[in-house]
């Protein structure tokens, strides 16, 4: 063993520790939903007798509001993708004075707190009827998503050579055509980035679901717990059940789509 | 001749497609002009008017809101919470960027280090900035409990502490147990940000530092903090716009309680609005955030204008 290799495991060793300390709270979260039902609190480090009655109730009394975040989210990666993709290949690749206004109406739109946006939906959604809706809180949720899928479509565009486009264009193609054939298909990966973060940003979404229902009816599960800690904190097998069911898509993304995520965070914030 | 004749329809052919094609060039861009502006635009427009109007709950039988100047600004000014709210936002955000970068800056940096698995770790950090703000506060809420949370049964059990220590029951405690939580979320961000830019820093430039003497934390001061800068500042204007704005955490962990001790201009914005349906006195508090993310706005997009130039 040479020293640069006792020192590199030393480092990894490090790594793990770091790690762990911060990742934490997830193993608590995960180890306080397999307790038994009561005050859970009691929990050991281990969940050595493990129940799922944590899981059982909270699927009874919340698995109607994950399908319900569900189709919001999935609507709100279809919607702000279907919008956003053409605008950010515009934003790439043609020349015009508008292309600056553009990227600087959305760095702003970054700076806009949601309980603006709340404030204002729900006032408009009041009268239109949207309050209440799968629809008027799919298009609220674009505009967390929106954005961002703009600005990580456009930067991978970027690098698409004009070229490519003309080519099909000789042959005929409209620009729409061509933005469909070629375009989209290329660009495979930054849509699957732009997705991911959409439904990650939608699923997560609280202060719409807070603000834009009232009561009953439609209830995406960040509500769902969010009540769960204002009424019966006594159960907290069922409370940490539904925090693990809803952490599941960050994690499923986390380890499918590691470097996408990487990519994005990265991407939408300094691009 | 024939092929002057190619040449020259193909040329109509343009110059038809030309004009036909500025209009589906606007029509890429319309959608998304459309949902900015609805998403955007108006909001704060309308938000910029309701806060000049008694827009309350009787608006909503009515119809009416009568316009009464800046009354709405004075009642907020005027409100026992503004002070105390003003500086909770002020304390909340500063406490919690600092911590998230100075942590972050020192965790990138000790990933720099080339080793086995690092890429892996690193990646998986990542997962407290991916999970619902909601589930996070609903699990710190677990951890925080006073009395039989693991986190004051462990420093019990340390003999660190005599007494539990009421994290989120108390006035005293419950804003940094709350800007605690957010320091947690916001590592991983600060990290992945902050990595990239290390990876952006050329090797050569530490070698070459290397023969002048340039190691350790001389080669930190001269050769990455310098490389790293205009990442660091645009990570920590958008650090200011970000955390200005955090109601989830809050409202899941304390619900701005207790006693007040962790309201914001955020949680008092939704309040007004949301809870005592004053929407004109939420609107003035919502422009209020609108206009400190602004003057943070400005030295973001002065950072940020060298990568939309490129």
């Amino acid at each position: 063993m040479t020293d640069s290799a006792t020192r590199r495991a030393t480092h990894t060793m490090i790594g793990i520790v770091i790690l762990a300390v911060m990742l934490f709270p997830v193993y608590w979260m995960v180890n306080a939903s397999l307790q038994p039902s009561g005050n859970t609190l009691t929990a050991g480090f281990l969940p050595l007798d493990p129940s799922f009655a944590g899981y059982r109730r909270a699927l009874s009394e919340q698995g109607g509001n994950l399908v319900t975040s569900l189709i919001i989210a999935t609507g709100t990666v279809v919607l702000s993708l279907a919008i956003a993709a053409p605008c950010a290949y515009a934003l790439s690749q043609f020349r015009s004075r508008w292309v600056s206004i553009g990227l600087l109406a959305i760095l702003i739109s970054q700076m806009i707190p949601g309980i603006v946006i709340a404030n204002a939906l729900y006032t408009a959604y009041e009268r239109i009827g949207l309050l209440n809706s799968i629809p008027g809180l799919i298009l609220a949720n674009c505009s967390n998503a929106l954005p961002f899928a703009i600005l990580i479509l456009r930067s991978f565009m970027l690098s698409l050579p004009p070229s490519l486009v003309e080519a099909a264009r000789v042959d005929g193609a409209g620009l729409f055509r061509a933005f469909v054939a070629i375009v989209l298909p290329i660009s495979r990966n930054s849509l699957i980035t732009a997705g991911l973060f959409s439904f990650l940003f939608s699923w997560s979404d609280f202060l719409f679901a807070l603000t834009l229902t009232t009561k009953g009816g439609i209830r995406p599960v960040t509500l769902g717990i969010y009540q769960y800690l204002g009424t019966q904190v006594q159960n907290w097998n069922a409370v940490m059940a539904t925090a693990v069911l809803s952490a599941i898509p960050a994690v499923v993304l986390l380890i499918a789509a590691q470097k996408y995520i990487a990519a994005g965070a990265v991407g939408g914030a300094v691009k | 001749m024939a092929q002057a004749t190619l040449t020259r329809t193909v040329a109509v052919r343009r110059g038809r497609g030309r004009r036909g094609e500025s209009l589906t060039k606007v029509l890429f861009v319309l959608p998304a002009a459309l949902a900015m502006g609805a998403l955007f635009g108006y909001p704060v427009v309308k938000n910029l008017v309701m806060s000049l109007q008694d827009y309350g709950l009787r608006t909503f039988f009515t119809g009416e809101a009568p316009f009464i100047g800046l009354k709405n600004y004075s009642a907020m000014v005027s409100d026992q919470l503004f002070s105390q709210a003003m500086v909770n936002t002020a304390l909340f955000t500063i406490g919690s960027i600092a911590f998230q970068f100075g942590i972050g800056l020192a965790l990138a940096l000790f990933f720099r280090r080339r080793f086995p698995l690092g890429g892996l770790l690193r990646s998986l950090l990542l997962l407290p900035w991916l999970l619902p703000l909601i589930v996070s506060s609903a699990t710190w809420r677990s951890i925080l409990e006073q009395d039989n949370g693991i986190l004051n049964r462990t420093l019990t059990g340390l003999n660190l502490i005599d007494q539990p220590v009421p994290w989120l029951n108390s006035p005293s405690v419950a804003l940094i147990a709350v800007i605690g939580v957010n320091i947690w979320i916001g590592i991983p961000f600060n990290v992945t940000l902050l990595y990239s830019g290390l990876a952006e820093i050329p090797e050569e430039l530490y070698e070459a530092g290397q023969l002048d003497g340039a190691t350790g934390w001389r080669a930190f001061t001269h050769i990455t903090w310098p490389n790293l800068r205009a990442v660091a500042g645009v990570l920590l204007m958008l650090g200011v716009v970000y955390t200005i704005k955090v109601l989830d955490i809050i409202l899941g962990l304390t619900g701005g309680g207790p006693a007040n001790a962790t309201q914001t201009l955020a949680t008092q914005s939704y309040e007004r609005s949301f809870v005592d349906f004053k929407f004109g006195e939420g609107a003035a508090l919502s422009n209020l955030l609108i206009a400190l993310s602004f003057v943070f706005a400005i030295f973001y997009l002065r950072s940020t204008r060298r990568a939309v130039d490129e």
